[in-house]
């Protein structure tokens, strides 16, 4: 049997729309041979976490560029913990601050993407850092 | 306009060159096989006379102020007023908004445009459990007049022009200007002004929407029929590219999308409020992103003109001149800035800039170099201004009018823009518009195509960003100041906004807004009703909650 591909649910969390980084990467994603959910913009954390548990994925991926970061990312995170589905890594990417890195980790973000990462850099990070879930 | 006799000159003497650098690149190869614009359009090694031979002066360049406008709508150029210089700004509350619009106008600006926070954008108030986190953000909070007074005291709104970058509240934010200078005893044919209020591009590319595209075009066509009627210097739309670009589109995909949207406007004023076309077209405005491509996006402006007063003399049978004069602002491209290297971005605004001075912009936004990290400082947006106020006072490029006219390059480059840019709005109108071409996720997937294209090739070095993939600086440390809105705006806006709801006449508010639900209900025109009800005090929410109730809600179909 086939080994279960990665899966992987995109999103946007808050108000903020722009989608160009995460719909680039649901691509990119994709083309790697992940299998990707994009939920498109306007998330809200609770509705994040109930589609990351349903659809059973392996790696939440979180954009955000409108600075709300601090707030809505740990809230992801926060429920996913809450529902026993911590087990599901998060990781986040867009206009983040060096000086929110540190606290975006100490509550639970895997890994941090700013602008100007690579699309291979990112594929190798799951690659090497996520394994589907049995 | 080329002669034959030139044609047959110039072949020959190509033909020479052409075997001239054929032997010289068989010993030295290009540096590359294929040389493209930043949105991977071809571009010959030379261009001549050849290349513009099918063109006929009076019918495709003429003079500025002459159709089809190539050259500019104004006949006198910049020698008798430089393009608005206007920096986009808003941040935290409505106060601090005000103190840093007083600094820009202190630093030289000349008109003012407005930044709103998320919540506001989606017509939340900061109450909302939906506006946590975002509050004062990425621009100001407004929720109830009471602010918007604050954020325009001490401006002079009957000198000073106010553009305001809003959308599905567009109704809303309007209604309150229009009250506060009400207030101010000024009349409404004195204020002039901008509001977004450009539904269309919302769902193509920038994602702040609210209600199903239909809707929501029809209060645009509210706003367009009101300021026809009694805000006659208003621009009650400004049809924007800028978004559609950087959402990661090429630049004829902006330039087509965007004129196309134009169009939808006009067909749906004139048929659903029955205004002739020239009532009400000499107020619709146009907004360009310009990119780092410097020709490509000269070409790009030069080119909307010319296919705007085409489509709405010939689509539309407008035949008063302000009606096919494209008038638009600019800002320089957000996405071409790098948050390596930082000060490069000044470079890279300033060509940016000067591209769209050569293309004739009316008006301008230049970014500053710390906006790919943070809302800009003070410092930042001042090195931004003084690179208009040097462009426009020191470079001598604003002397003469369109001095790119009648390069065999710059024409055959704006030729190509149109053409192609004609072959997507063809194709839209074959598919039954531009709301009908969203529901079928066309612009939106052709944008996704050209920015996935676009990000491998910056993967893959076929494309050049300095600092990103090419001269980069290993552990560089960016030490700029970074600027951070205080989350203390948010607890300060939540107060302000408990306390304008405790004081105001709820029945009052209650009735104003079953005034807008009942226009809404019965087709009429909504402004009327939304200015009453901002003066007692309604807040963007409510009044946006009238409109979700009515019309539904558009979810994000999260097309890529």
């Amino acid at each position: 049997m086939a080994e279960r591909k990665i899966r992987i649910l995109l999103s946007k969390p808050g108000l903020d729309g722009h989608d160009r980084g995460a719909k680039v990467l649901a691509r990119c994603f994709r083309d790697a041979g992940f299998e990707v959910i994009y939920t498109g913009c306007h998330q809200t954390p609770e509705q994040i976490a109930a589609a990351a548990i349903q659809e059973d994925v392996d790696l939440v991926g979180l954009s955000c560029l409108s600075g709300a970061h601090k707030y809505l990312f740990p809230q992801v995170v926060n429920l996913l913990k809450a529902e026993g589905a911590d087990d599901i890594c998060v990781i986040g990417g867009g206009i983040i601050p060096e000086q929110d890195m540190q606290p975006l980790y100490d509550a639970g973000l895997k890994a941090l993407f700013t602008p100007g990462a690579k699309l291979d850099s990112l594929v190798e990070w799951i690659n090497t850092n996520v394994t589907p879930r049995a | 306009m080329i002669n034959e006799e030139l044609v047959n000159k110039s072949s020959l003497l190509r033909q020479k060159w052409e075997d001239e650098v054929k032997k010289i690149v068989a010993k030295h190869p290009d540096q590359k096989e294929s040389w493209t614009t930043v949105s991977d359009l071809g571009i010959k090694r030379i261009y001549g006379p050849e290349d513009i031979k099918e063109m006929d002066f009076e019918r495709d360049i003429a003079y500025p102020g002459q159709y089809p406008y190539l050259r500019g709508c104004q006949p006198s150029g910049y020698r008798g007023k430089y393009w608005t210089f206007r920096m986009f700004s808003g941040m935290g509350t409505a106060v601090e908004t005000n103190k840093r619009w007083k600094y820009l106008l202190a630093t030289g600006q000349t008109g003012l445009s407005t930044a709103f926070d998320f919540p506001t954008l989606m017509g939340y108030d900061t109450d909302s459990p939906k506006a946590r986190g975002e509050c004062g953000k990425v621009g100001v909070a407004i929720d109830t007049i009471d602010d918007f007074r604050d954020l325009i005291s001490g401006i002079p709104l009957d000198k000073i022009t106010t553009s305001m970058t809003i959308n599905p509240p567009a109704t809303i934010l309007w209604a309150m200007y229009i009250a506060c200078a009400q207030e101010q005893g000024i009349s409404l044919n004195k204020i002039g002004g901008t509001i977004q209020n450009d539904m269309l591009k919302e769902f193509i590319a920038q994602k702040t929407f609210m209600c199903p595209p239909e809707p929501s075009v029809k209060l645009i066509s509210d706003t367009i029929e009101f300021g026809t009627k009694y805000v006659p210097k208003w621009n009650t739309v400004s049809i924007s590219g800028y978004h559609i670009r950087e959402a990661g589109s090429t630049a004829v995909q902006e330039l087509a999308f965007t004129l196309r949207d134009g169009m939808e406007y006009v067909e749906d004023v004139i048929r659903r409020k029955g205004l002739q076309v020239d009532e009400f077209a000499p107020r619709l405005s146009f907004f360009f992103n310009s990119h780092i491509d410097f020709f490509e996006e000269i070409a790009k402006l030069r080119a909307a003109r010319r296919i705007w007063a085409k489509a709405m003399r010939e689509r539309y049978g407008a035949q008063d001149p302000r009606s096919l004069w494209m008038r638009f602002h600019t800002q320089t491209a957000g996405c071409s800035l790098t948050a390596q290297q930082p000060y490069n971005n000044v470079v890279r605004t300033a060509i940016e800039a000067l591209a769209g001075v050569l293309g004739g912009t009316q008006s301008l936004h230049t970014n500053s170099l710390d906006e790919v990290l943070c809302l800009p400082s003070d410092h930042a947006v001042q090195i931004a201004l003084r690179t208009q106020q040097i462009i426009a006072e020191e470079t001598g490029v604003a002397s003469t009018i369109d001095p790119l006219a009648g390069s065999y390059f710059v024409e055959a480059l704006t030729n190509e823009m149109e053409e192609k840019a004609w072959e997507y709005i063809h194709k839209i109108d074959d598919m039954g518009g531009m709301v009908a071409a969203i529901e079928q996720g066309f612009p939106q997937l052709e944008i996704s195509d050209a920015s996935y294209k676009f990000q491998k090739q910056i993967d893959a070095q076929e494309k050049v960003m300095i600092g990103v993939n090419k001269y980069v600086q290993e552990d560089e440390k960016i030490d700029i100041p970074i600027v951070e809105i205080n989350d203390s705006v948010e607890a300060e806006q939540l107060n302000r906004l408990a306390e304008v709801k405790r004081k105001r006449d709820g029945r009052k508010v209650a009735e104003t807004l079953k005034d807008i639900e009942a226009a809404c209900k019965k087709g009429e025109n909504v402004m009327p009703y939304c200015i009453e009800a901002v003066k007692n005090y309604a807040t963007v929410q409510e009044i946006c909650d009238v409109y979700r109730g009515v019309f539904g809600e558009y979810r994000d179909p999260g097309i890529y």
